[in-house]
């Protein structure tokens, strides 16, 4: 099963899970099964088309998915998916 | 002054002020609020002149309190005019920020002992962050200035010298391997999870404040004016947008008249997602780095979006520049102003030279160019771009023989 890991802001819908077990094959359907267990998750995850939300950043392994297959990124047995927010990125400030 | 607020720059949620970076509503990024209206009615002007000469003269407008314990003093940096090179580029009132004169030689400073503030207020013990190097360097020696434990980490393979400008400050220096994108994952990873003070994560409402002050000096020492153009190194963005917010925050308080300047952009081909999207139109989308400029080698620019938002407000663009414009303008630079500059500072200097030759700068007006950084952090690149000494036995006639008859 792909764990999925939980960061700090959306640990409120998971009762403060941090590392959450999917059995979904792609990313899309992880997001899913997410939701169903924790309902609003997606919602936090997603915009309003069902893409990635701007400021979300997802890596399947170590890579961002909007480098691999973006939410159709297959997922296997091992993969370790991590959701970081986006903010956090880029170094600042230059 | 310390805020008490962070507002999410998308939504607008409020949060008391703490070491939070994102809000946990939209995940937008969460910025320091001021209290405007009690600013104005401070005499601005005279408490900033009659301050120290650095950072801490602006601390009215900065969202921590005066904390001697991290003060190693950077900014009021030298604001110098470059006849020299603008003539070359057909400027004709050029001005150089040389930045590469702050404590450790780069711009981060300014941020870093801001951050470092804020991590002392918090109660954190640990001063982290993700870096290129110039930002390593800073927190090492923040740290050691406020006797905090640092742990920082570089991507594998950054140039040697910027590992030991961090290593002799004593902290712990971890090499991740891959890219800065994944190093900075990694940072953000660790912050969910252990109480370190990531400044360029968890920090990053009061850390990137930092990067106003160079707006706030620029105009100050203009004689309390805003340039018509200034040109920013943008790796992930944040500076460029500091500085456009900075001169309007000036305007605002009444210290400069108008902020009519026009904010440039500059990136390394090699790493341009935010010029890309500038050129396009559209989204920021993530790349691969591949450019000798590793201290703007952000593939995933964080304030992108809001860097392309200050060039269009402002009437400014963000272009890119080829490796080799990067080595030559360093040379250009080093050989018109006395100026040595690292890659970043290639990188402003080449875009301000393909600024002025497309046009874009007023050739009349007040430009400014930020020089970030100091050359011999990344000497490596331009080494085999100058020239060879000439070499001699130590005779009068070799020396008139050698050097003062050219060779045909």
């Amino acid at each position: 099963m792909a764990t999925i890991r939980i960061p700090t802001p959306l640990r409120r819908y998971t009762n403060g899970e941090r590392l959450i077990p999917v059995t979904a094959g792609t990313l899309a359907g992880a997001i899913a099964e997410l939701d169903s267990r924790f309902p609003g998750l997606a919602e936090r995850l997603l915009d309003g088309d069902g893409q990635l939300h701007r400021f979300v950043t997802i890596f399947v392994g170590e890579q961002d998915v909007r480098l691999l297959q973006g939410l159709a990124t297959p997922l296997d047995e091992t993969t370790e998916v991590s959701i970081i927010p986006a903010m956090a990125g880029g170094g600042g400030p230059c | 002054m310390a805020v008490t607020l962070l507002r999410c720059r998308e939504c607008g949620a409020e949060v008391p002020a703490g070491p939070a970076y994102v809000c946990e509503r939209c995940f937008g990024p969460l910025e320091a609020v001021y209290d405007l209206d009690a600013l104005r009615r401070l005499p601005l002007r005279e408490r900033i002149e009659a301050g120290p000469r650095s950072i801490w003269r602006y601390v009215d407008l900065l969202p921590v309190d005066y904390d001697p314990a991290v003060d190693l003093s950077p900014g009021m940096t030298p604001l110098v005019p470059a006849p020299r090179l603008g003539d070359a580029l057909g400027l004709r009132r050029l001005y150089l920020k040389n930045d590469s004169t702050n404590p450790t030689w780069s711009f981060k400073d300014r941020a870093v002992e801001i951050g470092t503030a804020a991590a002392r207020r918090f109660g954190y013990q640990v001063l982290a962050c993700a870096s290129t190097g110039n930002l390593a360097n800073s927190v090492a020696a923040h740290a050691a200035r406020a006797g905090m434990r640092a742990v920082v980490f570089v991507p594998a393979g950054i140039e040697r010298g910027k590992i030991v400008q961090s290593a002799i400050y004593g902290p712990t220096v971890i090499e991740v391997e891959g890219g800065y994108d994944e190093v900075n994952r990694l940072c953000t990873e660790i912050g969910e999870e252990h109480r370190w003070a990531f400044l360029n994560v968890n920090l990053r409402p009061y850390y990137s404040e930092g990067g106003k002050t160079l707006a706030y000096e620029v105009a100050e020492q203009l004689g309390w004016r805003a340039p018509d153009d200034v040109v920013v190194p943008v790796a992930s963005g944040n500076l460029m947008v500091k500085i456009h917010k900075g001169l309007g925050e000036l305007a605002a308080l009444g210290l400069i008249e108008t902020a009519a300047t026009r904010v440039h952009g500059a990136q390394a081909a090699g790493c341009a997602p935010v010029a890309e999207a500038f050129a396009s139109g559209g989204e920021v989308r993530p790349v691969r780095p591949r450019t000798i400029a590793h201290s703007l080698a952000i593939g995933t620019p964080a304030d992108g979006r809001y860097a392309i938002a200050a060039a269009r407000a402002s009437g400014g663009r963000v272009v890119a520049v080829t490796d080799d414009e990067i080595v030559d303008a360093i040379g250009l630079l080093a050989r018109t102003e006395g100026i040595f500059t690292e890659t970043a500072g290639g990188v402003t200097v080449a875009t301000l030279r393909a600024l002025a030759a497309a046009g874009a700068l007023d050739p009349d007006g007040v430009t400014v160019a930020y020089i970030t950084g100091m050359g011999l952090k990344t000497a490596d690149a331009v080494a085999g771009a100058v020239a060879e000494p000439v070499r001699i036995r130590p005779s009068l006639r070799a020396f008139e023989e050698t050097v003062l008859i050219p060779t045909a």
